[in-house]
């Protein structure tokens, strides 16, 4: 299980950004393909947060739907599982969206010590 | 989820030179609160005066008596990566072994599929021809270590403790106590998992899956973004094609619906078969990374 390594590694990632000051939220990008399950992500999040600027922030996980394009037809198509065929029945494609793991933004506590 | 191999934080990661005997422990890259500069601060927005001074002393616990309270938004847009500090470390291994034209092959599979036992048979196949090290993780024990070291190849192992996965940083610490000369042949043997390695990038010039047929003809499409990731499939054990109930065209269809470049051949590091045709493959896979690397250096020099 490699959410806990992740999570790690999103608090290392926003507390150094954040210095002493307390994060009230960390939005995170996931793509569906990303190969990270979200409910073990929130569970690992908690753990890593804890006794650091980030404890008691809010996780918000916006899942982003991967697309291809399709390298026969040109078509750009939406994807529900990892080999999802082009309509026109090619599986020759280059992924566009779904495989995404970012950290987008994060919120300060707005009674944050200063 | 399983709670028995989560990665937890001071996990400790060692890395045995089974040349030496040395057991080095590398500490968690994982810590927190650590005191540094920041230049950061006057970014955010915040438009208030201020009675003192701030140092970035970090025992923010002091300051209870003087609470500033800011109604505005203090949103930071960040988009980073979050795997973007391994994938940094792993583009270092990369250019690193680029410099020093080394073919790098990361060897993943389930546990059990036969990776040792197939790189024994290689190292055996290709002795004389080529220089090999090697690159052994588990999350203990130094017996696969061992196997190379006898079979005779330099290798280092790293244990991971509760870890699931290598991951670029403990390839570069093995990568300086085990030091593989210009020109070599570098195999790393990950931890046996077909989930969790597809995501951590180490800086190999190639993924090499592998699959033995005791497991089914279905772990391709079970575990869709390993067999992606891998450039070659090789399905081991294939001398038990008579005594299984494997479908071997089934497991090459699966295998290129998730990943229709795929390479596949079938081997068996027991009895030999397919070993000549996986070793001209590696051969001609380290030629082609000695000649990139030089066609690079010749571009980049007028």
């Amino acid at each position: 299980m490699h959410e806990l390594a992740l999570a790690e590694s999103i608090v290392d990632m926003v507390a150094g950004h954040a210095a002493s000051r307390r994060v009230r939220r960390i939005t995170v990008e996931i793509g569906a393909l990303a190969c990270v399950m979200p409910d073990a992500l929130r569970f690992c999040f908690g753990l890593a947060a804890a006794g650091t600027v980030l404890e008691g922030a809010r996780l918000e996980i916006a899942e982003v739907r991967a697309s291809a394009r399709c390298r026969a037809c040109g078509n750009t198509f939406f994807q529900d599982t990892f080999w999802t065929a082009c309509p026109c029945g090619e599986r020759d494609f280059e992924r566009l969206t779904g495989e995404e793991l970012r950290v987008k933004e994060y919120e300060l506590d707005a009674t944050a010590v200063t | 989820m399983c709670e028995t191999c989560g990665c937890a934080e001071g996990a400790k990661v060692t890395i045995i030179n089974l040349k030496t005997g040395k057991a080095v422990e590398a500490s968690s890259e994982h810590h927190h609160g650590h005191a540094h500069a920041h230049a950061h601060d006057h970014e955010q927005g915040h438009n208030h005066t201020h009675e003192h001074g701030h140092g970035h002393d970090h025992t923010h616990h002091a300051h209870d008596h003087h609470r500033h309270h800011h109604e505005h938004a203090t949103a930071v847009p960040l988009e980073q990566a979050v795997l973007a500090k391994n994938d940094a470390l792993a583009e270092r291994n990369r250019a690193w072994f680029a410099g020093r034209e080394i073919l790098t092959l990361n060897l993943v599979s389930g546990p059990g599929a036969g990776k040792t036992a197939l790189l024994e048979r290689t190292l055996q196949n290709l002795a004389g021809r080529h220089e090999f090290f090697v690159i052994e993780g588990d999350q203990a024990t130094s017996n696969d270590g061992e196997r190379i070291k006898a079979a005779g190849a330099p290798a280092v192992q790293i244990n991971t403790g509760s870890g699931c996965h290598l991951d670029a940083g403990m390839v570069a610490r093995g990568l300086a106590e085990l030091k593989p000369s210009f020109g070599s042949i570098l195999f790393i043997e990950n931890v046996g998992n077909l989930v969790c390695p597809a995501l951590f990038d180490l800086g190999e010039t190639a993924k090499v899956a592998i699959l033995s047929l005791p497991e089914g003809e279905d772990k391709p499409i079970k575990y869709p973004h390993m067999f992606r990731a891998a450039s070659l499939l090789l399905i081991n054990k294939i001398d038990l094609l008579p005594h299984l109930d494997f479908d071997l065209d089934l497991a090459l269809t699966f295998a290129r619906q998730v990943n229709p470049a795929i390479e596949i051949m079938t081997v068996s590091a027991r009895t030999g078969a397919g070993l000549d045709r996986w070793c001209d493959w590696i051969s001609a896979a380290s030629r082609r990374a000695r000649e990139t690397a030089a066609a690079r250096f010749r571009e980049a020099v007028p």
